[in-house]
């Protein structure tokens, strides 16, 4: 049934639904409210994980390792500051291959002090070894989830959801809210394989020490396996398409919306798709411009990406960045260019700690591309 | 596609009133969305709160910046840039004051605005000064787009019993002030809104 909710309540009832045996967090605006939720969950008997209440997100992250390591589907949260605290913690989590679900309500990083929404702290994580998928709108975020945990435990790979701080997670919309048998059908208890779980019956290592010739293979088949994982994610998407979702070319990775040839593309991530997707109405604006929504950021859809650009063959791309990498531009843009011939990308690096991004900005991203010979990166918000 | 744009001060509710609004409007079958403007906050600083209320699907995540409907929760913030920035002569405004629309014409000389003594209202009815659903009420009853009946499940949906009752009670009262839905009107319980002789509301229940 379709229910008007904030953002977080939407995602802490879809957690629920996905029946994790431990969460452990600590709370970090703006993705408080999603741990107060699952905490009132808990408190009201409606769920029975464990809530673990943490000193720290390393101490978060760490519990939600130990857990996941001794076969608990687990559950964590974070934000800016909060998430980069969980560094460390987070790239052995994906070395050790386990299957961890997390949040990060996205928030710009210090310093200055900034509680506001940009991409930057998850953008930064891009090389811990996570899957990432970053949510347009709330019914999105939710279901990521869903899917998350279906495709962490699959491949033993760990899973972030990126949601846009406040513009996702404390705004109120329609949000349908799976029902639990569909969901219980589609992602059934977490399956243990004897030997790689911790187990006082069975004890073995994770984690330990690796010599130079077993620890290049390590990360090699780390590697190998986050890009060979886009079978996994292609095979869920269609599952959960077919089980709740019932649209056409629903897939995981990308997704084009706009005219066939059109002059401009413009490429971006998270909640400005909303916003950039106004443009599609506009009418001098309708035929020459199209939108790809990047879904999944790791691993990257490169293949997917460069079929589409072939196929419709824009002039320009402009590529919509919330996040940077400092001393080089938008890290979005620096994945597109690798797929692109020089001369054809420019970037806009826009909407840093919470500045509003308006549909007249998108306008004039677009005029300032179209005679952009120059492609340059810039800060842009006027 | 509406859009309103509210400004109260901190812990006057006017992130609740967004999301009143919104809710009525999507248990009226409409697509909405609510949310604040995302600042630190602080009890008595002034604050924004926006929603949108749309046939179709709503895409956009931006702020609003030329709403339609202007609901001001304490006019002593009528004078903020912030307040004005981008009404135009279309905007409906709502204030919640005791004066009259009269009196604002100088400030907003081309819109349309409607009065709404909310506090005293709150105060007569609810026993306290929170205000968000009786601008819930008002704004529904100058723009008569939603069902009342929306409007007491957005209510019901969000209060327990009690105070939902007298909410409903304070709501009523503000729509029907505001509205000339008057079938509705006739049987809703609800307070009157006199005005005493000069420029003064008085309620009485």
């Amino acid at each position: 049934m379709l229910k008007f909710m904030e953002g977080s309540r939407a995602i802490a009832e879809t957690v629920k639904l996905c029946r994790p045996d431990v969460v452990a967090a600590y709370p970090i605006t703006p993705q408080t409210h999603i741990l107060e939720n699952l905490a009132e969950f808990k408190a009201e008997g409606q769920a029975n994980f464990e809530y673990l209440k943490t000193e720290s997100e390393m101490a978060a992250a760490s519990a939600v390792l130990g857990a996941s390591a001794a076969g608990a589907r687990v559950y964590t949260a974070s934000a800016s500051q909060g998430l980069l605290l969980m560094t460390e913690v987070l790239f052995n989590i994906a070395g050790m291959r386990l299957p961890v679900v997390m949040t990060c309500a996205n928030r710009a990083v210090s310093a200055p002090i900034n509680i506001w929404n940009d991409e930057q702290d998850a953008m930064t994580l891009r090389d811990a070894g996570w899957m990432m998928f970053f949510a347009e709108d709330n019914q999105e975020a939710a279901d990521l989830h869903i899917l998350s945990y279906k495709i962490a435990e699959a491949t033993n790979l760990p899973v972030m959801v990126c949601m846009d701080g406040f513009s996702l997670t404390h705004t109120f919309e329609p949000v349908e809210i799976r029902d639990q048998k569909l969901v219980d059908k589609f992602l059934p208890r977490r399956k243990l394989i004897s030997g790689q779980y911790l187990n006082p019956q069975n004890p073995i290592t994770l984690g330990g020490i690796s010599s130079p010739e077993n620890y290049m293979p390590a990360r090699e088949k780390l590697h190998q396996d986050l890009i060979d994982s886009k079978k996994m994610i292609q095979k869920f998407f269609t599952e959960f398409n077919k089980l709740f979702i019932k649209r056409k070319n629903y897939n995981g990775f990308i997704e084009y919306s706009g005219p066939r040839n059109p002059k401009l593309m413009i490429i971006a991530m998270g909640s400005v798709l909303g916003t950039a997707k106004t443009i599609l109405n506009k009418e001098k604006l309708s035929d020459k411009v199209g939108v790809l929504k990047i879904k999944c950021f790791r691993p990257f859809p490169d293949a997917e990406i460069s079929k589409i650009i072939l196929s419709i063959r824009p002039k320009h791309i402009a590529v919509v960045d919330r996040a940077v990498s400092l001393g080089q531009g938008g890290i979005l843009a620096g994945e597109i260019k690798n797929l692109c011939p020089i001369g054809m990308v420019s970037n806009f690096i826009v909407g840093l700690g919470g500045r509003d991004i308006t549909p007249e900005h998108i306008e004039k991203i677009v005029k300032l591309s179209l005679n952009d010979k120059a492609c340059t990166t810039r800060f842009y918000d006027k | 596609m509406i859009e309103i744009r509210l400004h109260g001060r901190g812990g006057q509710g006017t992130v609740t009133a967004a999301e009143l609004i919104a809710e009525a409007a999507f248990q009226d079958g409409k697509f909405s969305q609510a949310f604040p403007s995302f600042g630190i906050e602080r009890r008595g600083a002034p604050v924004e709160a926006f929603a949108r209320i749309s046939d179709k699907p709503i895409t956009l995540h931006s702020k609003i910046y030329e709403p339609d409907y202007l609901i001001i929760q304490d006019s002593t913030l009528i004078n903020l840039d912030l307040v004005r920035q981008g009404v135009g002569p279309k905007t409906f405004i709502i204030i919640n004051t005791e004066k009259s629309a009269a009196d604002f014409k100088k400030i907003f000389e081309k819109n349309t605005i409607q009065t709404i003594p909310a506090t005293q209202i709150a105060l007569a009815i609810l026993g306290k000064p929170i205000i968000n659903t009786i601008l819930l009420g008002a704004f529904a009853g100058v723009c008569g787009l939603l069902n009342p009946a929306s409007l007491t499940s957005a209510i019901s949906a969000r209060f327990k019993k009690e105070i939902a009752e007298k909410n409903i009670k304070a709501m009523n009262t503000a729509y029907c002030h505001c509205s000339s839905n008057s079938e509705y009107c006739f049987t809703a319980e609800k307070c009157t809104i006199a005005v005493d002789g000069g420029q003064k509301f008085s309620v009485t229940c």
